[in-house]
């Protein structure tokens, strides 16, 4: 195991993180899956602390995901969930922000529809931030969590070739792909429609293609994005049935990749619009592991913030060490 | 009241100065430049080694009174300007009322009367509450005092409806000032469309929802014969074709502001909203384009396009953060350091871009040293360096691009209408 | 930290260990539902030496856990190092079973409360332990250990350290004093 030190009290995202870090976490997380298999699948490890989910978007899956964790460490869970719309006339983000300070919360998992918003509010706020997703930045424990899945079935992420398919423009969940895999040696490969390739898009360490056979044809593994047409309405967005025949995952394109190639989705499914029941239900989906190392991740992120805010603290006390 | 300003290095573009003389200032006007001018019974400002030139004259600047002086007011935005070495501002007309009847000009003309703490000009809307729908009254504008005409913050879309503003201007004698933006391409972007944008999950403005504005507003100027202003030059393609607008002997000038020749799009990285305007910081090769133009001359003047907003509107989500800097304080400065501490312009050519060439733009007697012009001057030590610092900002709002950014060139005196109005640190 | 004194060498910590295994055995009878838990690191290599000791002396097996109590520690904020979370691995029901619990060095005493409170989220032994190379002193809680190679008197500010062969390259129990 890895040895560096976890000294960060927010996750913010993995564009930042070191190799040594995602490794850490990985490997954190490993320990913590041994626990949800337990009689008794909960450890104290969080006692006494209390995490609040403050949700400017809805999100059942993330938002469970974390309340399962927390409470698996034994943390308290406050559920909050802000209508957008209240909040652009009232309170400001700040504002949510230091109440829930005041209220003597430690941990706050923050969903928001607005990208940066969790590093405006991290800056803010001398809690423990955790990033469930901003707009269209990054989503880091979902990245984590799929990267987990990959290392746990593959063996290694080194050398792998992950192609992410989908609304590449509007992902979040494929940029910290993208930054998590390029870091641990994995090549990425971005498959989508070329209106859905964002400009600038160099940026990234990562392969574009607009031909998912292509893409297919190396990938050890396949991340699908959930498409969500309904988005937006001014840029361009292609036609559902066209997408669907030209990028959806389907049985016949899966024959033709590796034999072993892992499908991925982060959920919710749309069955029949970027990839097909047989696939989703098929021998090669990971969907529903992905849902069950979720939480495992989500322990480890939990647990490394809030014990590097506790030394944090301890260390402005001036709490002298002791062994 | 006489002034002697003795032994410093006089530059004024105008009259082609640049050596070591003495000012006499006479009641408000300039009454002699020369070499040691005998001290006769008159207050004396020893400025060896400092430079002594026309007070900045300012063409973009939002002052936001009436309507929003929980921003700025006629007074802080004018102290904030005496402090940055400028003494005329074109005040922009997004206020509330906008300034687009002679009535709201009355209403604006008495605050500054009141309040204004050095030369206040007034930019009317072109079309009426600046919705791009009805023109304003061209000519009773102009009688009323407005010196140029802008609905600054949002183009004209209608291209007969612009063609129009353009032909009135000119039989009136009144400057068109454009500010370019296509809003069905920017609309909804919040920063420079590109690898930053696309980096940080940021809604992108592209570079065409400018410079398409740009090509497009000169070409209905030229076909109706008039001229035009282009506000807040952001990026190379606009550059190009102001260039080739000008080559061509189109009646076209332009402005850009310090931020776009001193940042690039990098700096929204953090989603530090005082890094969002409009237009966006855009990147490297841009700033480079807009230094080039300033040396080409392609662009005449630098304006701050000073927009200032309260915490409440900048301490938000980057998506919901109101677009603007503060740039008062700072743009004179920021001229010294990035362009003549660089080598980029000479201090004459600086001097030309902030006060010469926005007078003559304005067709306003301001800008120059020359004897019997108005005693509007500032007096610099152009080696002295400073920080902005937030708590020392005088403008009523802090949002600055600048904050803790290391500056080179300190105003040491502000005259104003041939009064010391400022003296580093204490206004008077 | 400064080496101050070794207190015991290779061969005096194999005698003691094999001494420890004899007691384990006499007390429990024998090696019918015994099983070994070590606590992370050096107790689990400790616990395997004593699950070898064990069989030179009976010729059988006993199963060996490995614990790591990171996650129910009380004063993680006040460890110099960030704490690295480690596997625990009881591949086994410790349910009913005679469980020995095994770590280098008794101190404060709050390890091995720590250490009780994990084994008891994994079942309900008949009966838990506590074996442990080294007893220094200065509890802090009730607690004391069943089986002890020896009892090391120290003051407060001296360490304790043990050394093993498999995590630091020897054997040894050196009393030193923080710097």
């Amino acid at each position: 195991m890895t040895n560096t030190a976890w000294t960060r009290k927010d996750l913010l995202g993995l564009e930042d993180l070191s190799r040594e870090e995602i490794e850490l976490i990985l490997a954190t997380a490993e320990t913590f899956k041994e626990v949800s298999t337990r009689e008794i699948k909960k450890v104290p490890a969080l006692r006494g602390k209390t995490v609040v989910n403050l949700f400017f978007e809805p999100s059942t899956r993330t938002r469970v995901s974390f309340e399962v964790a927390a409470k698996r460490l034994s943390a308290d869970v406050i559920n909050i969930a802000v209508e957008t719309s209240s909040v652009k006339k009232g309170e400001t983000l700040i504002d949510t922000g230091t109440n829930i300070q005041a209220l003597k919360a430690d941990i706050i998992v923050m969903r928001h529809n607005c990208s940066g918003a969790a590093q405006v509010f991290a800056q803010h706020v001398d809690l423990s931030v955790v990033n469930a997703g901003d707009g269209w930045h990054e989503h880091p424990t979902q990245a984590l969590l799929d990267i987990f899945t990959l290392k746990e079935k593959l063996g290694k992420i080194e050398g792998l070739n992950v192609t992410i398919v989908g609304d590449i423009a509007h992902s979040r969940v494929a940029r910290s792909n993208i930054w998590g895999l390029s870091k641990l040696g994995a090549k990425v490969t971005v498959c989508a429609p070329k209106m859905l390739i964002p400009a600038g898009f160099e940026v990234f360490p990562a392969q574009v293609t607009h031909n998912l056979d292509e893409a297919l044809a190396k990938a050890d593994a396949v991340n699908v994005l959930r498409m969500q047409f309904e988005r937006d309405g001014q840029t361009a967005f292609p036609e559902q049935m066209e997408y669907f025949r030209n990028f959806g995952i389907t049985e016949e394109r899966i024959a033709k990749a590796k034999k072993n190639i892992l499908v991925m989705h982060p959920g919710p499914l749309n069955r029949g619009i970027e990839i097909s029941s047989e696939v989703a239900d098929g021998q090669n989906s990971v969907i529903l592991e992905q849902v069950t190392n979720g939480i495992a991740v989500r322990m480890a992120v939990l647990f490394l913030v809030a014990q590097a805010r506790d030394r944090k603290n301890a260390i402005a006390n001036k709490k002298r060490p002791r062994n | 009241m006489r002034l002697l300003i003795k032994n410093g290095r006089v530059i004024d573009p105008a009259s082609k100065t640049d050596e070591i003389l003495d000012v006499l200032i006479d009641n408000s006007r300039i009454a002699n430049i020369s070499k040691d001018i005998k001290n006769g019974s008159s207050q004396i400002i020893d400025a060896t080694g400092k430079i002594i030139i026309p007070g900045i004259v300012d063409m973009h600047v939002h002052l936001r009174e009436p309507g929003r002086e929980d921003k700025e007011t006629v007074l802080t935005g004018t102290l904030a300007a005496l402090k940055g070495g400028v003494t005329s501002v074109l005040a922009m007309a997004n206020t509330n009322p906008a300034m687009d009847c002679p009535e709201s000009l009355d209403i604006l003309k008495q605050i500054i009367k009141k309040s204004a703490k050095c030369n206040v000009y007034i930019c009317a809307a072109i079309t009426k509450k600046r919705q791009g729908r009805e023109l304003v009254n061209i000519a009773r504008l102009k009688k009323s005092g407005a010196v140029a005409l802008s609905d600054d913050g949002v183009s004209v879309d209608e291209k007969v409806l612009f063609s129009k503003a353009v032909k009135k201007a000119k039989q009136s004698g009144i400057l068109i000032i454009c500010h370019c933006e296509d809003l069905r391409l920017s609309g909804g972007g919040v920063m420079n469309l590109g690898a930053v944008s696309t980096r940080l999950g940021l809604k992108g403005i592209p570079r065409e929802s400018e410079y398409k504005r740009v090509e497009r507003d000169i070409i209905l100027a030229k076909e109706t014969l008039g001229s035009v202003h282009i506000a807040h030059v952001s990026c190379k393609e606009s550059v190009d074709i102001i260039a080739q607008a000008k080559k061509k002997g189109a009646k076209v000038t332009a402005e850009t502001a310090p931020h776009y020749f001193t940042l690039t799009e990098e700096a929204v990285s953090g989603y530090n909203t005082n890094m969002k305007m409009n237009p966006p910081l855009r990147t490297q090769a841009d700033r480079q384009a807009i230094i080039e133009g300033l040396k080409s001359g392609v662009i005449d003047a630098i304006a701050s396009d000073h927009a200032p907003h309260t915490v409440n509107e900048k301490d938000v989500e980057f998506d919901r953060a109101e677009f603007g800097t503060i740039g008062l304080e700072t743009s004179l400065s920021l001229g010294i350091t990035e362009l003549v501490d660089k080598n980029i312009l000479t201090w004459p050519e600086l001097v030309k871009k902030f006060c010469l060439n926005p007078s003559k733009i304005l067709k306003i007697d301001k800008g120059t040293l020359r004897a019997g012009a108005d005693a509007d001057i500032a007096i610099v030590s152009a080696d002295k360096e400073w920080t902005v610092d937030k708590k020392a900002l005088i403008s009523k709002s802090k949002n600055s691009s600048f904050l803790g950014r290391k500056l080179k060139g300190i105003v040491e005196y502000t005259i104003c209408r041939g009064e010391i109005v400022y003296k580093y640190g204490i206004h008077r | 930290m400064k080496d101050k004194a070794q207190v015991l060498d290779q061969e005096t910590i194999s005698r003691t260990l094999m001494r420890i295994a004899h007691e384990i055995l006499e007390k429990n009878k024998g090696t019918d539902d015994l099983c070994l838990v070590g606590i992370r690191n050096r107790g689990v290599y400790l616990a395997n030496r004593l699950a070898e000791c064990i069989r030179k002396i009976e010729g059988k097996d006993v199963l060996v856990g490995a614990l790591d109590i990171t996650l129910y520690r009380d004063d993680l904020t006040l460890i110099a190092e960030q704490p690295i979370v480690h596997k625990t691995e009881i591949d086994f029901d410790i349910n009913d079973k005679n469980l020995i619990l095994v770590d280098d060095v008794l101190f404060t005493g709050r390890t091995i409360r720590a250490a009780l409170d994990a084994l008891i989220d994994f079942g309900r032994p008949r009966s838990i332990q506590l074996a442990v190379l080294v007893d220094r002193g200065h509890r802090e809680l009730p607690i004391r250990a069943d089986f002890a190679g020896k009892n090391i008197p120290t003051s407060a500010n001296e360490r304790v350290e043990v050394r093993l062969e498999e995590t630091d390259g020897k054997d040894e129990v050196v009393l030193g004093e923080d710097d």
